[in-house]
């Protein structure tokens, strides 16, 4: 069965995409898919015009997270600006902005937050708020939401807001982990689909199911390969993120490829059900990415599970992404050890034997 | 021993039955030509005979092995070549020799001498290297045939393999037919060329999934008082009630 090894290395093209594809992803994608968020648009009201607030203004715009977009004259016209979307804040101070703040010790801010893009809004708002509180940490904040509905309570700043600081490396370390997972998701889900349902099309699959070969020497003999290229994807990804983002695995290295060997064996074990349905390579591919989409969204790559409802989260522990994302981040970030992660390595095993026993009983070589 | 036994087999897919109670039997190192219009049901018969695909009913034995439980067993014993081309477009000529060979459980050495004679009667020495996917189609059959025979099987069942090929090359792949037949395998081939028809040693014809005249090209001129094989296939198909595909 070792010739089946050469199917894969006979197409020069799939190879080389499957190599170097996730190579360019893992550095480019975390540039863009973190949660990082930079060029917050602020619109200023400033109805003190002291030296103070300059400063103030000064060091917002130094900070690196925002823009200044603008002095518009009241504040009506910064929400205006807002509702046109040039500006995603407008942050009022008060006429005797100074003088309450020397002579009183407080001073509250008013802050506006657009929230049609929330992420950017609550984000940028509480980055603003933190570098208010850093700027004196006797100002008193008045946040609002523009709808008025979820008037955040006036903030009472202390420093804490500090570590929101230098987010920057918290979500690379946190995504490129991630990345890594999905992209080796895809190769063992969509190519092994793929490359048996093409044979279906072509249709040397008759040809094959004409011979004597047995249904378990052509799925291994179609696991294999595949699964050691998954291997070696899985390697180049840890080295790109060694070498691009200095991460280097906290935990064993050898437990991590104990967990991705499992994940790729049930990863292909579905791809290989794929194949067993689809006809062609286009059903194939809608199938596979019907199921890319729900493990994406559900596995807590981009959303935390602990704020999905609860039948968001059971659906998500029957993915095999999410187990096999926390494990990853465990290891990579945390270096968990092969005790602790027992649990997940038997879901990933179940999965790994459910779904290779699913293809093997529905591939039929006769009608 | 008869190499094919049919009894009564259909296949029914539906109220369809797409072969209808078929009974011949095919002897050893026979070639047997299975003639029948589009849709008449000569590649789902085929297919039964493969073990691709089960029966609704009837028996059949291949190679002396039962249709309906002994699949894997005619599997080893039979060579299969089916109208799509079926190598591997990807793999170099040698590759595939290796590949079937190998599925087909011939040892490596056999691989390595059988497949360096393959080449040098096909005279593809230069080829044997490349890509499958750069042969022209005349020569691609003639491969697919050698690869289908090569594990020696006592049967091996051709579908359409002429099909598109340039009159020069269909004569002589009916050459490497008549050698393999010398050899003692049996060659059951399904073909619309009644030229081709000519050459084998008994027909069949299929009208509507059932088998409608099966004798020697000779005798079915004389039953049918025509001198020429497109005169008898033209009585008997134009009789044919489901229309053409």
């Amino acid at each position: 069965m070792q010739k089946e090894f050469r199917q894969i290395f006979r197409d020069k093209t799939i190879l080389a995409m499957m190599l170097v594809a996730p190579t360019m992803q893992l550095i480019i994608l975390p540039f863009a898919a973190n949660f990082e968020v930079k060029n917050v648009n602020v619109a200023y009201v400033d109805h003190d015009h002291s030296s103070y607030s300059r400063k103030l203004l000064h060091k917002i715009g130094a900070s690196g997270y925002f823009r200044m977009v603008g002095d518009p004259r009241s504040y009506k016209e910064g929400l205006e600006m807002i509702e046109y979307g040039k500006a995603d804040l407008v942050l009022e101070i008060p006429a005797g902005f100074e003088k309450n703040l020397v002579r009183e010790g407080s001073q509250k801010v008013n802050l506006s937050v657009d929230a049609i893009n929330g992420t950017k809004a609550s984000l940028g708002g509480a980055y603003l708020v933190s570098v208010l509180a850093n700027f004196n940490s006797n100002l008193d904040v008045n946040v609002k939401l523009p709808d008025g509905k979820a008037v955040a309570p006036a903030a009472k700043i202390t420093v804490a807001g500090i570590n929101w600081y230098n987010p920057r490396a918290e979500y690379k370390y946190y995504m490129v982990p991630g990345i890594l997972v999905l992209l080796l998701t895809m190769i063992g889900g969509f190519i092994t689909a793929l490359n048996i349902v093409r044979e279906k099309e072509i249709g040397t699959i008759e040809q094959i199911n004409v011979t004597p070969i047995q249904k378990w020497q052509f799925i291994l003999g179609k696991l294999i390969p595949f699964w050691i290229v998954g291997m070696i994807v899985f390697t180049i990804g840890l080295t790109v993120m060694y070498l691009v983002y200095g991460i280097f695995p906290k935990g064993n290295l050898a437990v991590l490829y104990l967990f991705a060997a499992v994940y790729l064996v049930a990863l292909l074990g579905l791809g290989l059900l794929i194949s067993t349905f689809a006809e062609t390579q286009l059903q194939a591919m809608f199938i596979a990415f019907f199921f890319m989409m729900v493990f994406m969204l559900m596995s807590g790559f981009f959303t935390s599970i602990d704020s999905m409802p609860d039948w968001a989260r059971a659906m998500s522990g029957f993915t095999p992404v999410t187990h096999f994302i926390k494990v990853v981040r465990l290891i990579v970030l945390k270096g968990s050890g092969l005790a602790d992660l027992k649990t997940e390595l038997g879901y990933l095993a179940l999965f790994a034997v459910a779904l290779n026993g699913l293809a093997i009983f529905n591939y039929r070589k006769t009608t | 021993m008869k190499a094919i036994i049919c009894k009564g087999l259909t296949k029914q897919f539906g109220d369809f039955k797409a072969v209808d109670s078929i009974s011949f039997d095919v002897e050893q190192g026979e070639i047997f030509g299975f003639l029948g219009a589009n849709g008449a049901g000569k590649t789902t018969a085929m297919r039964i005979l493969c073990g691709l695909s089960y029966p609704t009913a009837g028996e059949a034995t291949v190679a002396g092995f039962d249709v309906y439980r002994q699949q894997e067993k005619i599997k080893k014993n039979i060579g299969y070549m089916s109208q799509k081309f079926s190598l591997y477009d990807n793999l170099t000529l040698l590759e595939n020799i290796e590949f079937y060979g190998g599925v087909y459980g011939v040892s490596r050495a056999d691989i390595r001498t059988r497949s360096r004679e393959l080449v040098s009667t096909l005279g593809l020495e230069k080829e044997a290297g490349k890509l499958v996917a750069g042969l022209p189609l005349g020569w691609k059959q003639k491969l697919a045939f050698s690869v289908a025979i090569f594990h020696r099987p006592r049967i091996v069942f051709l579908d359409e393999p002429t099909g598109g090929v340039d009159p020069v090359t269909r004569r002589q792949f009916w050459d490497m037919i008549y050698e393999a037949a010398a050899a003692g395998i049996t060659v059951f081939v399904t073909t619309h060329y009644m030229d081709e028809a000519e050459y084998c040693n008994r027909i069949s014809v299929m009208v509507d999934g059932r088998v409608e005249a099966l004798d020697t090209p000779a005798r079915l001129k004389q039953q049918f008082s025509t001198d020429s094989m497109d005169e008898v296939f033209y009585q008997l198909a134009r009789g044919a009630k489901r229309s053409a595909d």
